[in-house]
Parts: structure tokens; C-alpha cells; sequence
């Protein structure tokens, strides 16, 4: 409540709004916490890294070759982190579309959390281009290679985070006071999650799209026709366990903002999760059923690879969706969270597999990532989350939206 | 609650932007037809080709790259590969026929994977037929060496501003009315340039004059859709290395399928989420007002 006074108190006076923000952008909260004992060091070797990176070319810093021009940064960072983000459009779907209220409370971390996956996982799409400098030639449109899958994949990207920011920026408004632009913000909000929904279909898909050319290169097993769809349905289940995964984090550490009443219809919300991530793994197993069999792929099952594509399929889609069933038929939030988290295990498994394992799987020098790509990708994820503590500790996200901006 | 006027006419301007990028998509992923003008390529005859590597040494001279080195010249057995320093090797294989050897470059596909895959068209396909990449364009995002069923494009790792390095046919050359490099250092004549339709005339009448030389087969002729570099051999193809699992269909038309789902998506999509919108929230506030 004390933001919102402030908030208030900043129309009483123009200079006040300076010393808002300045006040704002001090860090809140205790700085020895082992999270931050953590991260610190990580973020500054990461930065490091990063530079070297620049200055010396991806070889000094990565073990990309010729034979693989993809590894960690692109199939883990960009095309599993995107997956993971899959959780904004399906809530706001949810929300905004089928007009689910009980779901309200969790639209805005959802989509917080999307909006910063987008900025960082994509954006180490950047960490990746050799001459990023030119990146500019598709988007000011020198040089449009649209039969490109990348070029909608990152145009979506483009267009999706300022969908997302449109989405989200009620709660910027809320923070700032702007009563006015709250309430234009507000109004762009069916808007922006159209269009949102969907250029996440399309590009979810085109995820998986980019690699259909690659036909001979990736493993028989992973390669199909049906990766972009695959790779669409398993971005609302990767989307959604992520939610709750990130939810009952969430819900623990930042318990004080969180009003007794969403406590309770949190483990609600939960539930319902759980019920549509079973029935889209359910299609999601069905369809990989069906891809096998029609493949007709049987010979490698005996093979190092055909085990691995069990272990996947059994292990890592099959059991999470019993597991998903069964705690929505006991209630058991314990059961939900170790399915949550076994999915999407299984969710980066199968990026790993299509981007990295299976792709030129027979190549005699296998890629693996150096400790420096691994250290680099955790600097990633932990700047992620500062900001987003640093966005839920300041904005109405988790806690409830000021007096005077009820609807 | 319901949708208010000025909420639908928003969501309907961002959806026609939308839609106006869908079919901007569209247009362009159909790809170019193919115009009248003839492609050129290169025919390579490895039952000439003597394994001199004269034509790694004039492509070295011709674009600025180290000489090859001695150490490492063909041998049975080993595969020696393009890299970031040559754009083409000869490699040598023991065949039925006795030993063969071969030259591996860019094929300079009739519908290139790589170009279609490039997201800034700095790789390119001429209207002539070669196959070039545009430095000031690329972005160096490596979508072209996954794409390519060849894997023939090579990324400078240890540059900080790296190129993507492949054979371009000599396009500079070619322009200029001169022969590629290597077709005209080639003291064997296992090369020779011309229009594609030309190379597969001739291809042809060297099978049919000497059966017994040749395998009866024009690799490139249908592979990967077509290519304009052009090999014959003595053996069968995978004997000496060639991948003869790539399929005669050319590579874009994998991704057409999805790219042409692109602008329908962009026109139904949100016509239908509006109206699910429109649908539940009435019946959202039919229910309200009930309880009121
Ligand atoms: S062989 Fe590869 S690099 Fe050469 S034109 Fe074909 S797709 Fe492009
Ligand atoms: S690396 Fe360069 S040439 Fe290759 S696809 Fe990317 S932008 Fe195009």
C-alpha cells in the first residue's frame, strides 16, 4: 500500500516523481541471501564471458564446430526457455478469451514471467549471431528474407514481447500512479492478447518448424513432419508447468504480498492446471504414439537411441500424465508439483534431443556444451530473476492492484 | 464488462496489421519462378579428375585464403573437409572400380535450402545459378549450415567479426564472362562450365559414348531438387561418398507447408478468439445479472 501513497502523493508535484523512482530503483530486502550469494558471482563470470565472447568469436567461448552451428545457447536458451514461456498466452487465453475469472489472479505474474523469458532467452538469441549488428537487416526491412522460418520466428519474438509489455503495462501504470494511461493501457489489453495467442501458435510452432529442413541431420526418431505441432502442444504443458512450478515458488518466498483470499484459490487454480496439462500431455502422447508408428521407426528401438527415445517418452511424457490424473483426482498438491517438475524435465529432453542429441547424431565428434556456455546460460537465468523480484517486490503483480484501479 | 466498442475496433485494427503481415508472408514464400534465363553450372567428371589438387590451389589464389596445405593431401580412407579456409577439396575413395577421386564443394542447388533458410537473403541465388553470400546482409545466425543438406556453409568460430565462408561459383568471375577458378586451373579437364541444360547434354552423351566408364547416373540432375554442379562417376554414388539419402525434392518445400499455414492463421485465429470472447463474456454477464 505505502507504493501507492507514494504513487499518489507524486501528482502533488512534479520533482517528487524523480525521487519516486530513485527510491524505486534501491534494492529492497536483505543482500546476503543465498540466492544472491549465488548469483552474483555467476552473472559477473557470465558477463565476462560474455565479452570474450564478443571480442574473440563464439569459438573462444563455446564448443559450437562446423558440424554443429546450434547448441546450448539456441536449443536450450532460446527454444526450450520459449517453451517454458508458453504459460502467458495459454492464461491469458484463459482469462481474457474464455473469460475465466477464477484464473485472474495468476494473468499478471504470468505474463510477467512470459515478457522476461522473451527479453532474455531471445534475446541470447543475440549472444548467438555472429555479426548481431546486422540483425537490424531483417527488421528494418533492407533485406526481407521472408520464406525464412527464422525470419517469422524472430518477428514474432519482436511483436509477441510488445504484446506481452502491452499486457502487462496496467501494472507499470498502477506502480507509477498514471491513472490515465492505466485505463487507455486497460483497454489495449483484449488487443494485444489476440494478438498474442496468436503469434504464439505460430511461432511455437515455427520452433519446431525451423528445424524441417534439417531432415537427414536429426535423429529418425525425433525427426517428422509433426514437429512444429509437437512442439506447439508441448508449449502449452511446458507453459503451464511452469506456472505452477513457478507459482509455488513464488507463493513461498513473496508470501506477505499475497492477500488469505488468493491463498486459498491458488490451490485451486493449481488443480485445474493440472488437469489441462494432463489432457494435453494425453494428445501430446498420443500423437507421439501415432508419429512412431507411422514412421515405422521400430528398428531403433533396440539402439543407444532408441533407449533414450523410451526413457523420453515413458519416463518423461507417459508418467507426468498419470501422475497429472491422478493428483487431480486425490487432490494432492505434492503430486502435482513433482509431475510439474517432471515435465518439464521432459520438455528440455526433448528440445535437447530435437536441437542438440539427435541432431547429427552420427557424427563422429559429438557437440557437448563448455562450462562456459552453461555458466553464461545461468547468468541469464539469474539476471531473469532479479528482474523479476526486483518487478514483483515494486509492481502490483502478485499483490492486489490498488484501491483506485478496481475495474 | 462485455467487450466495449472501442476495445472490439482495437482488437480488429491489431488483428488487420496482423493479417497484412500474413499475407505479405505468403507472397513471398512462394518461391521465385524460375525465369527464362538458364542457369550455369559446373559439370565435374571424376573419371578425368587426376587428384592434382590444382583446383584447391586456384580457388585458394582466387579468393585471398591460405594455400592448401601439403601435409594433408587426399589419401583412402581419410575425408578431409571444407572448412573456414577452402572452399573446396578433393578426396580420394577405393572403389570397385579401382581408386576415385572426388571433389566436394557447394552444389549451388536450384532452390537452395540455405538461401530459403536465410532470414536477411545474404545468401543468395543468383539469377545465373550461383549460389553467393552478401557480407554487409548477414547476421551470422548459422540457420544456413543447418539448413543445407550438404552442410557446405562454414562459420569463421575464432573471428569476432566472422563470415560465412562457400563456394560462390566464382560469381565475381562469372560476371565477368571468365571461367570459375578452378574449371579453368583444371589441367585434367574433369571441369567444365556452361548453361545447366548444356552440362546435362553433355553428362549424357559422355554416358551414352563410353557405358562401360560410366555409372548411369547424373548426380545433381534431381537430387535436393536439382543442382548446377553436375558429377559422373565410374561407381555407384555412395562408393565414393556422396550422400544418397538427400531427397530429389527440393529442401524449401519441407518448410512451405508450415509457411503456408502462416497467413491463415493470422486471418482465422483472431476472428475466432473474438468470437469466443464476444461468446462467453455474454453469457458471463447473463449469469451476473441473475445473480443480481
Ligand atoms: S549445397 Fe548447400 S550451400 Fe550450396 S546451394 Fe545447396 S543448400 Fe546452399
Ligand atoms: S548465417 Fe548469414 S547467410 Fe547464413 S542464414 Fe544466417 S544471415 Fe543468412
Amino acid at each position: 500500500m505505502s507504493n501507492t501513497d507514494i504513487a499518489l502523493n507524486r501528482e502533488n508535484g512534479r520533482k517528487s516523481v524523480w525521487s519516486f523512482l530513485a527510491s524505486e530503483f534501491k534494492p529492497k530486502g536483505k543482500l546476503f541471501t543465498p540466492f544472491n550469494l549465488i548469483s552474483i558471482p555467476v552473472i559477473i563470470t557470465g558477463v565476462i564471458l560474455i565479452v570474450i565472447r564478443f571480442a574473440k568469436g563464439l569459438g573462444a567461448v563455446t564448443n559450437l564446430s562446423q558440424e554443429t552451428p546450434w547448441g546450448l545457447w539456441i536449443g536450450f536458451d532460446v527454444v526450450t526457455g520459449v517453451a517454458f514461456a508458453g504459460g502467458a498466452y495459454v492464461v491469458t487465453f484463459m482469462v481474457y478469451i474464455l473469460n475465466l475469472k477464477k484464473y485472474h489472479t495468476i494473468v499478471r505474474v504470468t505474463v510477467l514471467n512470459g515478457f522476461l523469458a522473451y527479453v532474455f532467452y531471445a534475446g541470447a538469441l543475440l549472444l548467438d549471431l555472429g555479426k548481431p549488428w546486422n540483425v537490424i537487416n531483417p527488421i528494418i526491412g533492407n533485406s526481407f528474407g521472408v520464406s525464412s522460418v527464422l525470419f517469422l520466428v524472430a518477428w514474432h519474438f519482436l511483436l509477441y514481447m510488445i504484446a506481452e509489455l502491452i499486457e502487462f503495462s496496467p501494472a507499470i501504470a498502477e506502480w507509477l500512479g498514471a491513472k490515465r494511461a492505466r485505463k487507455i493501457l486497460s483497454g489495449m489489453t483484449l488487443g494485444a492478447v489476440i494478438l498474442g495467442i496468436t503469434l504464439s501458435t505460430l511461432h511455437q510452432s515455427g520452433l519446431g518448424a525451423l528445424y524441417l529442413t534439417a531432415r537427414e541431420k536429426i535423429h529418425p526418431l525425433w525427426y517428422s513432419e509433426w514437429i512444429p505441432i509437437l512442439f506447439f502442444i508441448s508449449s502449452i504443458f511446458a507453459g503451464l508447468s511452469m506456472v505452477i512450478f513457478e507459482g509455488s515458488i513464488s507463493y513461498k518466498v513473496f508470501s506477505d504480498q499475497i492477500s488469505e483470499k488468493d491463498h486459498k484459490s491458488h490451490h485451486d487454480i493449481i488443480h485445474s492446471l493440472a488437469k489441462i496439462c494432463a489432457v494435453t500431455l494425453f494428445v501430446y502422447f498420443f500423437m507421439h504414439v501415432l508419429n512412431f508408428v507411422h514412421g515405422k521407426n521400430y528398428e531403433f528401438l533396440g539402439t543407444r537411441m532408441g533407449h533414450w527415445y523410451l526413457v523420453e517418452v515413458i519416463g518423461f511424457v507417459l508418467l507426468p500424465l498419470v501422475l497429472f490424473f491422478h493428483s487431480y483426482r486425490r487432490r494432492n498438491l505434492l503430486l502435482v508439483k513433482i509431475a510439474a517438475v517432471l515435465t518439464m524435465l521432459g520438455v528440455i529432453v526433448n528440445r535437447m534431443n530435437v536441437t542438440i542429441i539427435g541432431y547429427n547424431w552420427d557424427a563422429p565428434v559429438q557437440y557437448y556444451p563448455t562450462w562456459k556456455e552453461i555458466v553464461v546460460t545461468l547468468a541469464i537465468i539469474s539476471i531473469e530473476i532479479w528482474v523479476f523480484r526486483w518487478v514483483i517486490n515494486r509492481m502490483p503483480v502478485l499483490r492486489e492492484a490498488p484501491s483506485w484501479a478496481k475495474d | 464488462m462485455s467487450i466495449n466498442r472501442r476495445n472490439f475496433l482495437k482488437a480488429l485494427g491489431l488483428t488487420g496489421v496482423a493479417v497484412g503481415t500474413g499475407k505479405k508472408l505468403n507472397a513471398a514464400a512462394a518461391v521465385k519462378k524460375d525465369n527464362d534465363k538458364e542457369f550455369y553450372a559446373i559439370l565435374y567428371d571424376s573419371t578425368l579428375c587426376a587428384g592434382c589438387q590444382g583446383c584447391e590451389w586456384e580457388c585458394a589464389l582466387e579468393h585471398g585464403l591460405p594455400d592448401p596445405d601439403l601435409e594433408d593431401i587426399p589419401e583412402v580412407g581419410k575425408i578431409r573437409k571444407t572448412n573456414e579456409t577452402r572452399r573446396t577439396v578433393i578426396n580420394v575413395f577405393s572403389t570397385s572400380k579401382g581408386e576415385v577421386y572426388v571433389k566436394n564443394s557447394c552444389k549451388h542447388c536450384n532452390q537452395p535450402a540455405c538461401a530459403t533458410a536465410c532470414l536477411t537473403k545474404a545468401m543468395y541465388k543468383t539469377e545465373d545459378g550461383p549460389v553467393i553470400w552478401r557480407d554487409e546482409k548477414c547476421m551470422g545466425c548459422r540457420y544456413c549450415m543447418v539448413s543445407c543438406p550438404y552442410d557446405v556453409p562454414k562459420f569463421e568460430y575464432h573471428s569476432s567479426n566472422p563470415d560465412i565462408v562457400k563456394c560462390d561459383m566464382c560469381w565475381d568471375r562469372v560476371k565477368e564472362g571468365k571461367l570459375p577458378a578452378c574449371v579453368e586451373g583444371c589441367p585434367a579437364g574433369a571441369l567444365t562450365f556452361g548453361t545447366r541444360r548444356e552440362m546435362i547434354a553433355e553428362a549424357r552423351k559422355r554416358i551414352n559414348d563410353n557405358p562401360d566408364q560410366y555409372y548411369d547416373h547424373i548426380y545433381g540432375e534431381y537430387e535436393a531438387g536439382g543442382t548446377s554442379v553436375l558429377y559422373l562417376s565410374p561407381v555407384p554414388f555412395e562408393e565414393i561418398g556422396f550422400n544418397t539419402s538427400v531427397m530429389n525434392k527440393p529442401y524449401p518445400e519441407l518448410t512451405r507447408g508450415f509457411l503456408y499455414s502462416v497467413p491463415a492463421i493470422f486471418v482465422l485465429w483472431p476472428a475466432i478468439l473474438l468470437g469466443i470472447n464476444k461468446a462467453t463474456s455474454r453469457s458471463n454477464n447473463q449469469i451476473e445479472e441473475e445473480n443480481e
